[in-house]
């Protein structure tokens, strides 16, 4: 192709109105120089030699023609933008766990991740939630915040709580009784060492801050007598 | 039982509905039977229903429809804020708001006080109890 220019060429022929230009063909023809061109080249446009087009690989006829026409869905290009992430939520905020196996827990929010759930901490030794995805609906934003700078979270993304793919075995006779055995899965040390990392430092600005170690190890409940909707969280 | 507040000019009165719910207002005219004029130092002077006001024991010494300005002077003068919230009904609507404005984080430490605190009480009883007792 020919070399990129270093800004992008503006027209030289304005829109009047979408779809009319101010000047007339032969008006373009001179401002764009194109009868230097034809003086430069002796009378003629310039023409190239065809490149030599890289050699197809030969088709080989379908196998299977389908019966009746099948209509192509059209082409969807769309990207979806990351979630949008509610102004309460900032990183550092506590934010109150209100479905799942945590639930009542409440978590310190480290950052959003790139699929817009957001990625969560207990911290693991002051209440039992690891690093874990949760879905922002499922969360009530407090307005107490925990310092945390001296964290590094590049390394967490969607793909590092993925799902183990296992390999298939072949399944024998034999084999049945004792594949049931090893179905208990242990989480790898190195998981381990992660959260222990992200966790050092949460723990030590936690313990500044009188009663807030207290605070997230226990759970959230609603008692007597608290209005959800005249709660100032 | 006789009535002892009483609407008249320079009636300070707390405003229990609408807009400027939980405002205190000066009763500076009275408009008819049902009606008042009313001021406060920040907002516009305007109408209200005496359904819309709960009249309290403070008053202040002012003209009919004062300036301003003067409102201004008489309400520092009668020091209407400091009674107020030294005012028995004035410190529990200070105290409702604080405890409607508590974050989570607070009613948490509010929880670990009263515990702390009932402690406290219960053992300066057993205390007494063991005393008496003996």
């Amino acid at each position: 192709m020919a070399a990129k220019r270093k800004t992008p060429v503006k027209s030289r022929n304005p829109d009047l109105i979408r779809g009319v230009g101010k000047y007339s063909r032969s008006k373009m023809y001179h401002k764009r120089g194109l009868w230097a061109i034809k003086a430069k080249h002796g009378g003629v446009f310039p023409r190239h030699a065809p490149q030599p087009k890289a050699p197809t690989a030969a088709e080989k006829p379908p196998k299977f023609y389908p019966a009746d026409d099948v209509k192509k869905p059209l082409l969807n290009k769309r990207k979806p933008k990351l979630t949008k992430l509610r102004a309460s939520i900032t990183p550092g905020t506590v934010l109150i766990l209100l479905a799942g196996r945590f639930m009542g827990k409440r978590v310190v929010f480290l950052k959003q991740l790139p699929s817009g759930l957001l990625l969560v901490t207990g911290p693991f030794k002051i209440n039992g939630v690891p690093l874990r995805r949760v879905n922002q609906s499922y969360v009530i934003a407090t307005s107490t915040k925990v310092d945390i700078s001296g964290v590094n979270l590049d390394k967490f993304d969607d793909k590092y709580f993925a799902k183990e793919v296992e390999k298939k075995k072949k399944k024998g006779e034999g084999e049945f009784f004792e594949a049931e055995k090893e179905d208990k899965k242990k989480l790898p040390e190195d998981k381990k060492e992660d959260q222990k990392a992200v966790d050092a430092s949460l723990i030590k600005s936690i313990e500044g801050v009188p009663d807030l170690k207290a605070y997230l190890a226990a759970r959230f409940s609603l008692k007597s007598g608290m209005k959800p909707h005249e709660l100032a969280f | 039982m006789p009535f002892k507040r009483y609407v008249e000019i320079g009636r300070v009165a707390l405003v229990n509905y609408g807009k400027d719910y939980g405002k205190l207002v000066v009763i500076v005219d009275v408009v008819d039977q049902n009606r008042a004029l009313v001021d406060a130092p920040d907002m516009v002077r305007g109408q209200m229903n005496f359904k819309r006001l709960t009249l309290t024991d403070i008053t202040i010494d002012i003209p009919r429809v004062p300036k301003k300005k003067t409102l201004i002077e008489a309400m520092e003068k009668a020091d209407v804020k400091n009674k107020w919230e030294n005012s028995s009904w004035g410190r529990k609507l200070i105290v409702q708001k604080r405890r409607a404005s508590l974050n989570d984080f607070d009613r948490f430490k509010l929880m670990l006080a009263k515990i702390k605190r009932a402690g406290i009480v219960r053992q300066e009883l057993a205390k007494l109890k063991k005393e008496n007792s003996s």
